[in-house]
């Protein structure tokens, strides 16, 4: 009888190195080995529980039909009056921000259920990239909301709103909302490992969400507003994505939202994503 | 190295609670080792130190070799571990399950293809293979957490309270199943609350308690630390009982004999029960009491736990449930 571990060559090699750091820097080459693969796996996990439950989706469907009725209908004639533009063609970049923030902001919720429920312990037990867990939830959400910028659009268009910027600038605005979502779901996903409990994460949808997209452009122009807010809402990010997405949709200046834009995303990926991973790394 | 698992002097402390304390435990390749002990006992804590998700406070531990904090993902790849909340995905079929498990220990897709097959035969999930987890028994999904944690073939099992809850006819089966288990080779490091469990299936008992090692060895040898082996005499009629008793308590070994008038049934500690029982049998015949039953009953492991312990294991777990809160 053979009691020896079998080598099969997807194990990983037999002898491990003798010095810590040799150890450190085989953790962190493996890690990037494998992060891709573990990554894309969790992944088709957390599409796969939309799939097999499909009612998690209906707040991300009947979310943007809501806001863009409510807003337009609504508010649209009081805010819109005495402008120079089409309402609709306002409202529209705000909704696609706000709607996917709240989809992307599941990612806690989920990571906060996985801990909860008792599958981290498996994971981690596994030779799996350990940022794999937290980029799996991550990615499915990113993935619904991408999928959902479409959905929104094609409503929007059925409502009366219209593109003026062109045809490639339309064609990049879904991507630029992907991306900043993708970005946003870390957050979400650093809430989640630090709160470690669904109802809690859940909360935070409101406490974060909300005021960030209201305290913003996402609604209504910023000069509307009392000074101390306008100059919170002229710092907020979200007020830089959603002028970017409406300069692409409707036409103007895009260069600085951009660049501004650009540091957010880069700062919520590598800043909020490694603090993240790092918290999930040190659970026990 | 015969050791699979060597564990010297491993303490782990959450801020002035301590878990376990400076426990050493070793387990030979091949074998399983039961680890017994109440609920609150430090059993998890232990399994959770040697499957590389808690880090020791003090101390050491290697499992196959591998240092299980220097070497942790090395270990990964060769440890399988079934937790008693049976980490199966709800919304996953079995056959997925299985599938993702392969795939994050890296398995090529076709050879987790082939083992998924092979692991939902011989757990019996064929039929259940494609369905979702959700509408699962406690029984398949245990055994799915089971078979899913085996996908890789990994030399070393952990299997922490794989019983808990379950029926009966579940736990027999999943006996079965760990009993094949090992017969092909594969180390269990297996922690129960079941007495009965570790009797059955472990060829060494480490028993815990309050984070200590307090007894090691077989069953067998545990059973001979309680010391004493029982007399059991069940008679016919009930009015007989007492007068049973009283001629029975004259062999005990301690004057002391248990009565149970429901069942009519009357029992002693002794030291050597086959000699002891030709005499008692003897005494009742000259008192004229018809016997219904008789048997010499060697001490069982919830005996041995109230003679290292001086507490049934039943209080201990209560007692530990107390301190916790």
């Amino acid at each position: 009888m053979n009691l020896q571990p079998t080598v099969n060559e997807w194990r990983d090699q037999p002898t491990p190195p003798t010095t810590p750091m040799r150890e450190a820097i085989g953790s962190l080459l493996y890690e990037f080995r494998w992060l891709a693969s573990d990554t894309a796996m969790m992944t088709w996990r957390n599409l796969m529980h939309y799939r097999r439950n499909p009612e998690t989706l209906a707040s991300t469907i009947a979310g943007p039909v809501m806001f863009l009725l409510l807003f337009n209908y609504v508010f649209g004639g009081a805010i819109g009056a005495g402008r120079d533009f089409n309402y609709i063609d306002y409202l529209v970049p705000g909704i696609l921000i706000q709607n996917n923030l709240f989809t992307v902001m599941n990612t806690g919720i989920g990571i906060a259920q996985d801990l909860q429920k008792g599958f981290v312990d498996r994971y981690r037990s596994l030779p799996m990239a350990r940022s794999a867990v937290l980029g799996g939830r991550v990615c499915a959400t990113t993935l619904v909301s991408f999928a959902s910028v479409y959905w929104t659009l094609a409503i929007a268009l059925i409502f009366g709103m219209r593109f003026h910027g062109g045809l490639v600038p339309a064609l990049i605005l879904p991507l630029v909302v992907a991306a900043f979502c993708f970005a946003f779901a870390w957050v979400s996903a650093l809430v989640g490992v630090s709160v470690r409990n669904a109802e809690t994460a859940s909360s935070s949808t409101f406490f974060v969400a909300i005021p960030l997209t209201f305290l913003s452009s996402t609604f209504v122009p910023i000069e509307t507003m009392p000074g101390w807010l306008q100059a919170f809402a002229e710092v907020n990010p979200i007020t830089h994505v959603v002028n970017l997405c409406r300069n692409l949709a409707q036409g103007g200046p895009l260069e600085s939202y951009a660049w501004v834009t650009a540091f957010w995303i880069a700062l919520m990926v590598i800043g909020i994503g490694s603090l993240a991973t790092w918290r999930y790394r040190r659970i026990s | 190295m015969d050791n699979a698992i060597q564990v010297h002097q491993i303490s782990k402390s959450y801020g002035k609670v301590v878990a376990l304390e400076n426990v050493d435990l070793n387990v030979r390749r091949g074998s399983v080792m039961g680890l017994l002990g109440p609920n609150g006992a430090g059993k998890t804590t232990l399994v959770r130190i040697l499957t590389t998700l808690l880090r020791p406070s003090s101390g050491s531990a290697t499992v196959l070799g591998y240092d299980v904090v220097r070497h942790a993902r090395h270990l990964r790849s060769y440890i399988g571990l079934a937790g008693q909340s049976a980490a199966v995905d709800d919304l996953l079929t079995g056959r997925e399950n299985i599938h993702m498990a392969g795939r994050l220990y890296h398995m090529p897709k076709r050879q987790v293809q082939k083992r998924a097959n092979e692991l939902l035969e011989q757990f019996d999930l064929v039929d259940a293979a494609d369905r979702s987890v959700k509408g699962y028994s406690g029984g398949m999904r245990r055994r799915l957490d089971l078979a899913a944690s085996l996908v890789a073939e990994p030399p070393m099992i952990f299997l922490d309270e794989p019983t808990t809850g379950l029926d009966p006819r579940s736990r027999l089966e999943l006996w079965d199943v760990i009993r094949t288990l090992v017969s092909e080779g594969t180390t269990v490091l297996l922690t129960t609350q079941y007495l009965e469990e570790a009797d059955q299936l472990a060829h060494e008992i480490t028993v815990i308690d309050l984070g200590k090692v307090i007894a090691q060895g077989t069953a067998d040898e545990l059973k001979h630390q309680a010391g004493s082996e029982f007399i059991e005499i069940t008679v016919r009629d009930t009015e007989d009982t007492k007068r049973a008793a009283s001629v029975l308590s004259n062999y005990a070994e301690n004057n002391e004999c248990d009565i149970d008038e429901e069942n009519n049934k009357t029992s002693i500690m002794v030291k050597d029960g086959a000699s002891i029982m030709v005499q008692v049998v003897r005494s009742l015949d000259t008192e004229d009491i018809p016997v219904a039953n008789m048997a010499v009953r060697q001490p069982t492991l919830d005996d041995v736990f109230l003679a290292i312990t001086g507490r049934t294991a039943e209080a201990a777990a209560t007692e530990s449930e107390q301190d916790g809160n």
